[in-house]
């Protein structure tokens, strides 16, 4: 009780602070893009006549995968979980579409793949539904299988070879009107699907619920493993999306192509305000903390810093945004 | 209630009751001897030849992932996580195999206490940095990964570095020449020691207690007067101290330091809950978490020896994880059950 009089006695004096405040606290896209906003002045000022219509595009087209692999990560952390395994599943699916288009096609190849994520996403969310395993050990364990599998499958295929198809180059690394990027005609649905219905679907409310107080959840009558089920197959699916744009902006067709990419994107998520507990946050974000982390990577590159202060640095700006956002919403 | 209760009547009941009551409190890890047991008489049938050679190259290769399991299961019961174990052990192996480059035997002693102390400094940052900001403990110990690893170039850019003699020399071959001695490895025999003198006397003290006290229930921890920051910090010192010793044995066991962080981490987690303790916090120990590093490793073995794609193992290693964490669960929710 103390605390909360204290607090607003603070709030009445410090009018001003405690509006940013509200504003972190429920719409940290704002702050977010404020911040986004001084990293590209930085590298302006830094750089002098980087930042170009060009520039921009490249950002932009080496985010948008990491974006969506972290789309993942911000829909199972606000139920709670943690998706391990959109790595390997994201490697996966690059990795057999480049193996079968030879013989199948590019649509049958894109197809399987899916399929193959899907059902690596069924499998976890069985685990963690039904049979309510820590969705971390779950998929863990999953991306251990995926990964092993698709190891044996390279194995089993060597004679073949592989080669990303031309389309998914197109798709990954290609640009329209001189720099936007041909990956945004998969991104911006997708990213407008997650916003949308995060906002106003029944599916998306029945998210944070589950998240933000399971128990209270199950007693207003949610019966939460079908929402899971569904959630880790979205989220492998989404990770298996994120693979076909990894594949072709890289024009390489590796098992392990996706696999450094992993804690990067529980990081743009945390960067972006989703709470690891739970029932907080959302994609928008996401997004801007995706963007982030690109501009950061290449601000440190650009300088000249060597990849171990890179690192460092990057590290410390994942802590220190946790623990502004930590700040914010626990005190009130 | 329950626990308390039935650890006052063993103080009274005679030994044979006092080992009964052992076997049920560490039945995991009973169940766990027995597998490997029979695992290891399966590797036998497939492979006759697999003697003591296998069992040295077993123990020498595990060393660093075992000790990794213990860090990991000490954090885990204190109720956190800790994704830079990984990291921490590039970190430390690099240091340790620069400082030693070079340098006389005796120095090389320094060094490891020196090392030692960096362990415990890594986890006290990793555990103030938690404790003061309340951010969720997986969230600092992810950026740490990078913080950790960044050093760890910084110290070290590609594989190099030495190892003084004496400290491979500790963890390579066997005890000794006779024929039972020749079958137990140097390498098993350190990792008694060093969790029989450091884990041990800690377990059974108050600090102990605490650090099962705030994994088990924080808020009950510190209604009994237990100091939840400062148990959790010396949990994560002890989890530093622990992947320092990791660190060594790598560049003990190679002979240079790796400065790249490998798979460690997660591999460790698994370990962990392969080993019986809950995620949760508060239940567990260590024994559990160096039998299921050893059983994870023999599997690879095995698919190797009855060739099988070894990628098979992974695909192995991830099914056994999940599969004995449902069942564990599925035992968990009949007790309760019968319980209530």
């Amino acid at each position: 009780m103390s605390q909360s009089s204290s607090m607003r006695a603070t709030r009445s004096q410090w009018l001003t602070i405690a509006g940013w405040r509200a504003i972190f606290r429920d719409a940290p896209v704002v702050p977010l893009v404020i911040l986004f906003g001084v990293l590209v002045l930085t590298f302006d000022i830094v750089r002098p006549g980087i930042v170009t219509a060009n520039w921009a595009g490249v950002m932009v087209r080496a985010a948008i995968p990491l974006a969506i692999l972290a789309a993942s990560q911000t829909l199972t952390m606000l139920t709670g979980g943690i998706d391990l395994s959109v790595a390997a599943v994201a490697s996966m699916t690059g990795f057999l579409t480049a193996t079968l288009v030879g013989s199948l096609g590019i649509w049958p190849a894109v197809a399987i793949a899916t399929g193959c994520a899907a059902l690596a996403g069924l499998l976890t969310g069985i685990g963690v539904g039904i049979f309510r395993v820590h969705p971390l050990i779950m998929t863990l364990g999953m991306s251990l299988v995926v990964s092993g599998l698709a190891n044996a499958w390279q194995v089993l295929r060597v004679q073949t070879g592989a080669g990303v198809p031309i389309e998914l180059r197109w798709l990954g690394s290609g640009t329209f009107l001189q720099v936007m990027p041909n990956s945004l005609v998969v991104f911006v649905p997708v990213a407008a699907l997650i916003l949308v219905g995060l906002r106003v679907t029944g599916y998306g409310r029945l998210l944070y619920a589950v998240g933000d107080n399971p128990t209270a959840a199950r007693l207003s009558g949610v019966r939460s493993w079908p929402v899971l089920i569904v959630l880790y197959m979205l989220s492998a699916v989404l990770a298996g999306i994120a693979g076909f744009l990894y594949a072709g902006h890289t024009n390489t067709a590796s098992v392990a192509l996706v696999d450094t990419f992993l804690l990067p994107s529980v990081a743009a998520a945390v960067i972006g305000g989703t709470s690891i507990l739970g029932g907080r946050g959302g994609y928008g974000g996401t997004i801007v903390g995706a963007l982030i982390l690109q501009v950061t990577i290449s601000l440190l590159s650009s300088l000249g810093y060597p990849e171990a202060v890179r690192q460092i640095l990057f590290g410390s700006v994942i802590v220190l945004v946790a623990a502004a956002y930590t700040r914010v919403t626990t005190e009130t | 209630m329950n626990a308390v209760s039935g650890s006052c009547d063993t103080t009274r009941a005679g030994p044979a009751e006092t080992l009964a009551s052992w076997a049920r409190n560490n039945s995991w890890s009973l169940g766990l001897i027995a597998f490997l047991a029979v695992l290891l008489v399966f590797t036998r049938m497939i492979q006759p030849t697999y003697g003591v050679a296998g069992v040295q190259g077993l123990a020498i290769s595990v060393l660093p992932l075992a000790l990794a399991a213990v860090a990991q299961a000490i954090v885990i019961i204190a109720g956190g996580i800790d994704l830079s174990i990984g990291s921490m052990m590039a970190l430390t192996s690099a240091v340790s195999a620069v400082w030693m480059q070079g340098r006389s035997e005796e120095f090389a002693v320094l060094v490891v206490i020196g090392v030692l102390l960096l362990g415990l400094a890594l986890g006290f940052i990793n555990g103030l940095v938690i404790v003061a900001t309340k951010v969720p403990d997986i969230v600092v110990t992810l950026a740490m990964l990078f913080v950790w690893a960044g050093a760890a170039l910084l110290v070290l850019r590609t594989p190099g570095g030495a190892s003084a003699d004496w400290l491979s020399e500790v963890i390579r071959g066997p005890v000794g020449k006779e024929s039972l001695l020749e079958w137990i490895p140097k390498a098993a025999l350190v990792l008694l020691v060093v969790v029989g003198v450091v884990w041990i006397p800690i377990r059974r003290s108050r600090l102990g207690l605490s650090l099962y006290a705030i994994g088990s229930n924080q808020l009950a921890a510190f209604r009994s007067g237990v100091s939840v920051g400062r148990t959790k910090v010396v949990a994560y010192m002890l989890t530093g101290l622990f992947s320092a010793m990791a660190g060594l044995s790598l560049t003990a066991s190679t002979g240079s330091g790796a400065p790249v962080p490998g798979p460690y981490t997660l591999l460790s987690v698994a370990a962990v809950v392969l080993g019986g303790v809950s995620l949760a916090g508060g239940r567990g120990g260590v024994l559990g978490p160096i039998i299921g590093v050893v059983i994870l490793s023999l599997l690879r073995t095995d698919m190797t020896f009855m060739r099988w794609d070894p990628n098979y193992a992974s695909v192995a290693q991830g099914s056994i994880l999940v599969g004995v964490v449902m069942a564990g669960t599925l035992i968990q929710r009949r007790q309760m059950r019968t319980r209530s």
